[in-house]
């Protein structure tokens, strides 16, 4: 971290005829960094980390990997940058290894270093004894550790991954989260995931960018877009309390500075207001004969920054659980619907 | 200017990787398998066919008997360069028409296109590819007509007889190699693979079989035969018929196969009395007839060229998206 900038974008615009896929977007990643890029299906993840990999033009604007051109030099670039695409493929009548060794004489390496380094990344991902099966019959999972596999053959600089944590189950998941972190860590390699899946993302990501209808709205760490909320002056609070009755609203309404309140599914009550009330609220639930069960202010949390950057970008979906696609996001991108 | 030569010589490796996999994929494929053990099949039941009919055609003409090996037919059985103009489109289609939509469909064609290559190289690998593998169909057919013919008929070729059968096989690859060319621009146009299989074999069929019916329906319409009137239009007739048959490169194939296997064709197209008077019987030296079918055979490289820029030019436009 703190590394010289290794990805930086000016400007960079993609126009589909009649809409805009990727709005002016300025982005600076530092070497040895791990950033992730939220959004929303069809937000323009995608088509950014394809104008960064040099495979679609960008109608406006630069982008540049390790100073070389994405779009004039895309070779270049392509030499040190590792892709893996959402849901990635094999050759199904291949073998893992043979597809490893594929993508290496791809890269231009000597056969000996080849089976050296196939070997090598197999057992990193833990592949070695499914590496001689085809891949047709791998698993989702399998695919996604060869996938990583793969693009670790050209040993790459900077890692672009798109949806890694899709339709990987808990324990993959754990294991792919440890591994992008050596990735990192212990390789040094500059890292941008691109995901919609908040929670994992929240995990791995030094800092993250916000991406929605095509404009990336917030950009930093984690903690500082946290910050930033609350300096706006908005704060949720979740409390539990007993007796849980009418009377419990009605008291916490009389502190000026709650603007709503609501009863959540949960049974935790929902309190928005314009400043930290947590003294006061203790005070007078003591006061009141009341038991506070919990109490947790809410904001550190990526879910919440994601979903209260979406509704000041004027998005009312509810991203709770990562999936869900504005209706507004769909019909901006008619030729996607039948992804995923 | 380094980081340009750098680029050129990952490209070129890259292009050499691809196009390796891609020859090995298709020779190792069920579906090479089947096609080769069909035009086997076939030439072998053409050269029975000659072997059985030469005495007959041999006592019209007793000059070029090894070429006449790959031109009879019996009754019943079409001869070798028949074979070669109906059914080589076929192996054409068989070996491209899910080049790049398979690739697609299988999710591999973005991660394809991640590697340091120029994305122009992916297709052309596999048009190179494919075409490779036309021409050791083509020649081992090739070989195996001669060999099998010597062994029966006991007369070697002579050297001229060995230059027109190199000719004639030559040509024959750049024959199928047009139909690869299209298969692969309806694989690059179509998402799925059976769509441009479809529509591959649909404009082979027509080609070969209806496009003779659709030149001379429009040629009679345009410059009707019929009364007085027809008298003078036979020619115009005549020569609307042969421009729109030599759209197909069936037609185009046919005609050159016959003149480069038969040096007894001195023309093509429409020879008048007067330029048949005083003409000497005798057969054409073999540089004659490659004059002859030059035309056919750059228009059909054109053909080839012209598809696969239509393939290129789509492909390169298309969005490298899952």
């Amino acid at each position: 971290m703190g590394g010289s900038t290794i990805i930086r974008t000016k400007g960079l615009t993609k126009r589909y005829d009649t809409i805009t896929a990727v709005k002016a977007l300025n982005l600076e990643i530092r070497e040895g960094e791990v950033f992730g890029l939220l959004g929303p299906n069809g937000a323009g993840k995608t088509t950014t980390t394809l104008m960064l990999l040099g495979l679609t033009e960008p109608t406006e604007g630069t982008a540049a990997i390790d100073g070389h051109d994405c779009t004039r030099d895309s070779i270049a670039v392509k030499r040190i940058v590792g892709y893996l695409p959402d849901s990635v493929g094999f050759y199904p009548d291949l073998t893992g290894r043979e597809n490893l060794r594929f993508t290496g004489q791809l890269n231009g390496l000597e056969p000996s270093e080849c089976e050296e380094r196939a070997e090598q990344l197999l057992k990193r991902v833990g592949m070695v004894q499914a590496a001689d099966r085809k891949t047709g019959e791998y698993s989702r999972g399998m695919k996604q550790r060869l996938g990583i596999a793969d693009v670790l053959m050209k040993d790459p600089k900077v890692i672009i991954m798109d949806e890694p944590t899709l339709g990987i189950d808990p324990e993959g998941m754990r294991e792919l989260i440890a591994l992008i972190r050596e990735l990192s860590v212990k390789d040094g390699r500059t890292i941008l995931i691109s995901s919609h899946q908040l929670y994992q993302v929240q995990q791995i990501c030094d800092r993250v960018g916000i991406f929605v209808q095509g404009e990336l709205i917030a950009c930093g760490r984690i903690e500082e877009l946290g910050k930033q909320l609350e300096n706006e002056g908005r704060y949720v609070l979740d409390i539990q309390a007993e007796p849980d009755n009418e009377a419990l609203g009605e008291l916490l309404r009389q502190i000026p500075e709650v603007h709503s309140l609501q009863q959540g599914a949960d049974g935790l009550l929902h309190v928005e207001s314009g400043r930290d009330i947590r003294r006061e609220v203790t005070a007078m639930l003591v006061k009141n004969g009341y038991t506070l069960l919990q109490m947790r202010q809410r904001g550190g949390d990526l879910d919440e920054i994601y979903q209260r950057y979406f509704e000041k970008a004027g998005e009312q979906h509810d991203t709770a659980g990562g999936k869900g696609t504005a209706p507004a996001v769909r019909r901006v991108f008619p030729w996607r619907s039948g992804r995923k | 200017m380094s980081s340009h030569g750098e680029a050129a010589e990952s490209n070129r490796r890259g292009l050499r990787a691809l196009y390796r996999k891609e020859f090995a994929d298709h020779l190792d494929s069920k579906r090479f398998f089947l096609i080769f053990a069909l035009m086997l099949l076939v030439t072998t039941a053409s050269l029975i066919g000659a072997v059985s009919n030469l005495s007959d055609a041999v006592s019209e003409s007793s000059e070029f008997i090894f070429l006449k090996l790959f031109t009879t037919s019996s009754s019943s059985i079409y001869s070798f360069a028949t074979f070669i103009a109906f059914l080589g489109p076929l192996v054409g289609i068989t070996l491209g028409f899910d080049a790049v939509n398979n690739e697609r469909s299988q999710g591999t064609l973005n991660r394809l296109a991640a590697q340091p290559i120029y994305r122009d190289s992916i297709i052309n690998a596999k048009f190179l590819a494919g075409a490779s593998a036309i021409a050791v169909i083509v020649i081992v057919l090739g070989l195996y007509i001669s060999g099998a013919g010597l062994l029966l008929i006991g007369i070697p070729p002579s050297i001229e007889e060995v230059f027109r059968i190199i000719a004639f096989l030559l040509l024959s690859i750049v024959y199928i190699c047009v139909w690869l060319a299209l298969a692969i621009i309806f694989s690059v146009v179509s998402k799925h693979a059976a769509t441009a299989a479809l529509i591959c074999m649909s404009i082979w069929l027509f080609l070969s079989l209806f496009m003779s019916l659709v030149a001379s329906g429009l040629a009679n319409l345009l410059f009707p035969l019929d009364g007085f009137e027809g008298l003078t239009n036979v020619m115009s007739n005549y020569q609307m018929d042969l421009l729109l048959n030599r759209i197909s490169p069936y037609y185009l194939f046919s005609e050159a196969a016959t003149t480069i296997l038969n040096p007894n064709v001195r023309a093509i197209g429409v020879v008048t009395m007067s330029s048949y008077s005083g003409a000497i019987a005798g057969s054409l030296s073999f540089g004659q007839s490659l004059l002859l079918v030059w035309p056919h055979l750059v228009v059909m490289a054109a053909l080839a060229i012209a598809g696969f820029a239509v393939a290129y030019v789509n492909f390169m436009r298309q969005e490298i998206r899952a």
